[in-house]
């Protein structure tokens, strides 16, 4: 049998999947990034294939993505996040048209062909607003953890305006309101309507086709994906591997060349 | 017959030689006291000032080489410690800080000016200008150059509507003209206008000719970097005899290429339009995230509207100077407006003529002048060519909103997507 890699190195965490000839994931890993981004991808590949008791020899290709793809200095070639996330929402949902991946720092609306082929993408620009990373600030200003932000928001009633577009000074807007006296739950939901909309109009504009497909750490948020469906009146398509899904269209692509590999192999022999 | 490595590559080494000579007469005149125009790319009006003999200075030129050369956050720095909004112009700050300095820069030093030329063909050109008229106390003139109006185009000459529109030009150059005799104390020479116009005539000719050439394979030169560098001679060179021969012999290494089949790069993947002003705080950096995937850019709007419309070859009629001359000014000027408010269809006609497989858009933070129109031209192009176009936005001054990390992220997804898109069209044309 043999396997191929895919190791996401994100901003914040790194992600590792690795998958059998049927392209089914047999192995997967998340870390913290941290400082040290090579061993980050090392640890989290090794996790990756102890968690599908996959040897490392069985492993034909590997291939980086992410911002640390670079550093993934045991594999063998790198792809772009964006052309992974594709990949990946392609294959665990098809029909996919369009993907909304969500990371640390990152927000990309991506156009893709029913193959997962990048048709045209969009992405924040300059400023992590409307990203993980405002999530980030809500949750060490309100001291909640991360986890805890998409149930907390849901039992909104009366969620705030959050106007700021800058995520530092989103720290202090939101202590500004719970100063006033709101509800922790309504602070969180206006934290939450602030950085879908913002995700809405990167959505806009690659044209949102359906099915749409919903990618990274923040699909995991309920309240997110709840707030998604509502400005977009479309159901978004999330999984229990979402947060994979770069790693995962990584090791697609390292799949694909492990098939061309043994087929031009097999021309040569001919 | 003229050996290869006499002629490939000249017109790079020639332009720099030729614009490090510029910088260096300009140097001698602030030494001497010479006094200067001080002019803007987009009409220059370099015809009118070089037959007074004056030393032309185009703050935009300068205030790039500070980009260029790594230096443009001191000067930056110092406009905004004067009190200039971090969202102003980066070239106007850049300039702001060389006056404030005595006229010194990383080329050498700026002649003081006496007289300050703008025209409307950018907004910020007029508060530029009047920078200068109230920081020296000097004479501004004004040029209000009619534009297109609609997307469809000027009004052609020929017309009752162009003839108007050429009559009001022509009125206000014979204005400046009078001003230009009575700082200079010089009548206008017609003899010599028709000599420096006969020399931007033989410049146009040329540039035209080498456009035209980069739309064969393999690409002749790079429009980003070596497109540069003849533009940076168009205008400082502009009706000169040095400037005429310069274009003449770029025609002639260009020829040469085509006819021997020499590219730009060795390995010729993919060919970009390159739509913007260039990202001169990571200049080399920036052409070789493309060029190392084998994308060469084979035409850019910025030669287009930087070159004061001097692309479209117009030919003056010397035997009425000032006439033809208010109709070139209204010609040229209108299509470098073009260039950055209607340009979607000549896009699409750039990536027929070209051939290209994909378009870069670069809006840069500090000038929404071309940058606003980007997004909806993108949307345009995209709709009528099924072609990949990259929005990367950054700056042309500004290193502090110039992330490689984040450009190259881009342009790496984009060479995927054009790769996948290539595979597609042979995959389609092996089934049909």
């Amino acid at each position: 049998m043999r396997y191929a890699g895919g190791v996401d190195v994100g901003s914040t965490q790194t992600k590792a999947v690795v998958i059998d000839e049927a392209r089914r994931i047999v192995g997967r890993a998340l870390i913290m990034t941290g400082a040290n981004v090579v061993t980050a991808a090392q640890e989290a590949f090794q996790a990756a294939l102890d968690d599908g008791v996959v040897r490392e020899a069985d492993v034909g290709y590997v291939i980086g993505t992410g911002y640390g793809r670079y550093k993934v200095t045991f594999g063998n070639d790198q792809v772009t996040e964006i052309s992974c996330h594709a990949r990946g929402a392609a294959h665990l949902f098809p029909g996919t048209r369009t993907v909304l991946d969500m990371g640390g720092q990152d927000t990309k609306a991506i156009r893709v062909t029913d193959t997962g082929d990048v048709l045209d993408f969009c992405m924040n620009d300059k400023c992590a607003a409307g990203t993980g990373r405002f999530l980030q600030a809500a949750s060490f200003a309100l001291e909640i953890p991360l986890g805890e932000l998409g149930g907390i928001a849901q039992q909104s009633t009366r969620p705030v305006k959050i106007s700021t577009t800058c995520t530092v000074f989103a720290e202090s807007e939101v202590l500004g309101w719970a100063a006033k006296g709101k509800k922790i739950e309504d602070i969180l939901m206006g934290v939450h309507r602030s950085i879908a909309a913002r995700s809405v109009a990167l959505l806009r504009r690659v044209g949102v086709e359906e099915r749409v497909t919903f990618t990274g750490g923040v699909a995991r948020n309920v309240a997110m994906v709840a707030v998604l469906n509502e400005l977009l009146g479309v159901p978004l398509q999330v999984g229990e591997d979402s947060h994979y899904m770069g790693a995962l269209g990584a090791a697609l692509f390292a799949m694909d060349r492990i098939v061309a590999g043994q087929a031009a192999n097999v021309g040569a022999a001919s | 017959m003229i050996a290869e490595q006499e002629i490939v590559g000249r017109g790079a080494v020639e332009g720099a030689r030729l614009m490090r000579d510029w910088f260096a007469r300009l140097d001698a005149a602030a030494e001497r006291k010479e006094p200067a125009a001080y002019v803007f790319v987009m009409g220059s009006l370099a015809e009118i000032l070089r037959a007074f003999d004056m030393h032309l200075v185009f703050p935009e030129i300068n205030s790039l080489q500070t980009a260029v050369r790594h230096v443009a956050h001191e000067y930056l720095g110092m406009a905004e410690d004067y009190g200039y909004s971090p969202d102003v112009c980066g070239y106007v700050k850049a300039d702001v800080a060389m006056q404030l300095q005595g006229g010194k820069h990383s080329m050498g030093r700026l002649p003081k000016p006496a007289l300050a030329l703008a025209t409307n063909a950018c907004n910020t050109y007029v508060k530029w200008a009047e920078f200068w008229e109230r920081y020296y106390k000097i004479p501004m003139v004004t040029l209000d150059i009619p534009g297109s109006r609609t997307a469809a185009g000027g009004a052609a000459p020929g017309t009752d509507a162009f003839e108007s529109d050429r009559r009001y030009l022509e009125i206000q150059l014979r204005e400046l003209i009078t001003e230009c005799e009575r700082i200079t104390g010089t009548r206008l020479d017609m003899d010599r206008l028709r000599e420096v116009l006969d020399y931007t005539n033989r410049m146009a000719a040329a540039w035209k000719r080498v456009l035209e050439l980069n739309r064969g394979r393999p690409a002749l030169f790079n429009a980003l970097v070596d497109g540069t560098v003849y533009l940076g001679v168009l205008n400082a060179l502009r009706g000169t005899r040095e400037g005429a021969e310069y274009f003449e012999r770029l025609v002639e290494e260009m020829e040469y290429k085509a006819a021997h089949r020499l590219g730009t790069i060795q390995d010729e993947k993919y060919r970009l339009l390159f739509v913007g002003v260039p990202c001169y705080p990571i200049f080399r950096r920036f052409h070789e995230m493309f060029a190392d995937q084998g994308g060469v850019f084979v035409a850019s709007s910025y030669l287009w509207f930087a070159a004061g419309g001097l692309d479209l070859g117009f030919q003056y009629d010397l035997t009425r100077p000032i006439e033809s001359l208010a109709e070139g000014v209204l010609v040229g000027v209108r299509h470098a407006g073009d260039a950055m408010l209607f340009h979607d269809q000549s896009l699409i006609e750039q990536v027929d003529q070209f051939g290209a497989d994909g378009i870069v858009y670069h809006p840069v933070k500090s000038c929404r002048t071309v940058s606003t129109s980007l997004a909806g031209s993108r949307k345009a192009v995209m709709k009528a060519r099924d072609i990949q176009c990259l929005f990367i936005e950054s700056d042309m001054m500004d290193r502090r909103v110039v992330s490689e990390a984040q450009l190259k992220n881009r342009i790496d997804a984009f060479f995927e997507g054009l790769g996948s898109q290539r595979l597609r069209t042979i995959a389609a044309t092996v089934t049909a």
